[in-house]
């Protein structure tokens, strides 16, 4: 339940409302930034590696400690069923009527 | 890579285990009478077994699972209310993947569903907010369940939905703290525990004073831990040192995510939507003094309790799980509590399995009961199933 899995900000997609895009191995997703964002704003944090639950960045890592993350998480199975709820989401989302 | 060297080589792992022999040969502790450490974190226990650290600890180690479980602690009245909410027709109610199984007195919410209701998982409660925004016609109920990890992701959700002055959607709110179970079970006269693993995305975010009370007012050390496998022995190996030498305080082995003073940004969010209850039920530990949290006045709009009238304390409720006819001869009480193993419930992997479980413990890969189904359950119950039920 509380558990973080590693992704990377690739883009800021509002600023206003603090959230961007993190790429979870190859999987994109829209997250917040709200608990990681810094004095600098948002737009400093393009490329940061964070862990991500539920959909908000929730702590700033570095990109070896993510490496690692990642791969305990994928032997613990726990990597592939953590996208396979986000791939869900999105489509359960895209079914929904805009 | 430096972590995979750090954390994964088996020769480090070698090492920290034998540190741990030695530090445990000081506390004069024996497989008989073995140090009682508790890991509070499901994840922890998951990884535990996952990784069979149980196995490569010494004997005079035991590691008792704590209730950090958001679901295997849920109690059946509560699914019940999720119900209730769920089968509106004007209702769509999104939830979690964990939570669609745990049965509640009427059934699950996955069969809730099979019988018709809008019951959708999601993956994050923006999911779920954005769900609302798109279908502007339904009342989008969120079932915001778990510990002070997830409390800020409801809770910066719930701010946003008030900033767009969204009015068809809310949340059901059943987050639950941390500290406030350990102190209950540390005042058990039936438990006896001697150090603790502490959980780590949760301190992630409240930081590690919340745990002080617990080396200062009932002498006990515990150690914040990450979630790898040498992660986890280092901080036995601490925990273990701290009895040996004497010393009880809060130590965090997971300081690269964990800082001492948790995620002020969190932390405000938290603080502006939610406020105590008075007291939580929880499964198996019966109800806690300001355990859990509601929404406060300012947000009463995006509160599913006051939306629909339906909510805690508002529900009959049993005061005990026990109670309720379907849990009869079921230990999952006693369980949460550490005080037996899974293996010494009689319907431990017959009646109660990961395919068909009676008890949240089951349900969820965090639970105790479906870790040890999963990795320890055959050899657990060949080898002790008979000494267990005799003193239990």
């Amino acid at each position: 339940m509380c558990l973080g899995i590693p992704g990377q900000i690739v883009e800021i997609a509002d600023a206003e409302t603090l959230m961007g895009v993190v790429d979870v191995s190859g999987v994109r997703r829209k997250v917040n930034l709200a608990c990681v964002v810094g004095e600098g704003g948002p737009d400093g944090l393009v490329g940061e590696w964070v862990l991500v639950h539920v959909g908000f960045a929730m702590s700033r890592i570095d990109p070896a400690e993510a490496a690692e993350t990642l791969r305990a998480l994928e032997q613990l199975g726990e990597a592939m069923e953590e996208i396979e709820k986000i791939r869900a989401a999105e489509e359960m989302l895209g079914e929904a009527a805009p | 890579m430096k972590y995979a060297d750090e954390f994964r080589d088996p020769v480090k792992a070698k090492a920290v285990l034998a540190a741990i022999e030695r530090a445990v040969a000081e506390t004069g502790a024996t497989p008989q009478e073995p140090l009682r450490v508790m890991e509070i974190c499901g994840g922890h226990t998951h990884a535990i077994f996952r990784y069979g650290l149980d196995k490569l600890t010494p004997a005079a180690i035991e590691f008792v699972h704590g209730p950090g479980c958001p679901v295997c602690v849920l109690p059946m009245t509560r699914v019940d209310e999720c119900l209730e909410i769920a089968e509106r027709p004007e209702v769509i109610f999104t939830t979690f993947g964990d939570a669609m199984r745990v049965p509640g007195t009427r059934g699950s919410l996955m069969q809730a569903k099979a019988r018709g209701a809008d019951i959708r998982m999601v993956y994050s409660p923006l999911d779920a907010l954005e769900l609302a925004r798109r279908i502007p016609e339904r009342e989008v109920v969120f079932f915001g369940l778990g510990f002070e990890t997830t409390m800020p992701s409801t809770a910066l959700t719930v701010q946003q939905a008030a900033r767009e002055g969204r009015t068809n959607f809310s949340l059901f709110c059943n987050h639950i703290l941390v500290p406030p179970p350990i102190r209950a079970l540390l005042d058990d006269p039936d438990m006896r525990l001697d150090g603790f693993v502490g959980p780590g995305h949760v301190s992630m975010v409240i930081g590690t004073a919340p745990y002080d009370f617990i080396a200062r007012d009932y002498g006990k050390p515990l150690v914040v831990a990450g979630f790898e496998p040498l992660d986890l022995l280092q901080s036995v190996l601490m925990v273990v040192r701290q009895i040996a030498e004497g010393r009880a305080e809060v130590e965090n082995q997971y300081a690269r995510v964990v800082p001492s003073g948790g995620n002020p940004a969190a932390l405000a969010a938290v603080e502006a939507v939610f406020e105590p209850r008075d007291a939580f039920e929880w499964r198996g530990l019966g109800e806690i003094d300001k355990s859990g949290v509601r929404m406060r006045e300012a947000y009463a709009a995006f509160d599913a309790e006051a939306k629909f009238g339906v909510g805690y304390g508002a529900a009959r409720r049993n005061s005990r799980d026990a109670d309720l006819p379907e849990l009869a001869g079921c230990r999952c009480g006693e369980v949460v509590k550490g005080m037996v193993k899974p293996w010494a419930c009689p319907k431990f992997g017959t009646a109660c399995t990961p395919e068909t479980p009676l008890g949240a413990l089951m349900v969820s890969s965090e639970g105790a009961c479906a870790a040890y189904h999963l990795y320890a359950g055959v050899r657990a119950r060949a080898v002790d199933a008979e000494s267990e039920r005799a003193v239990s």
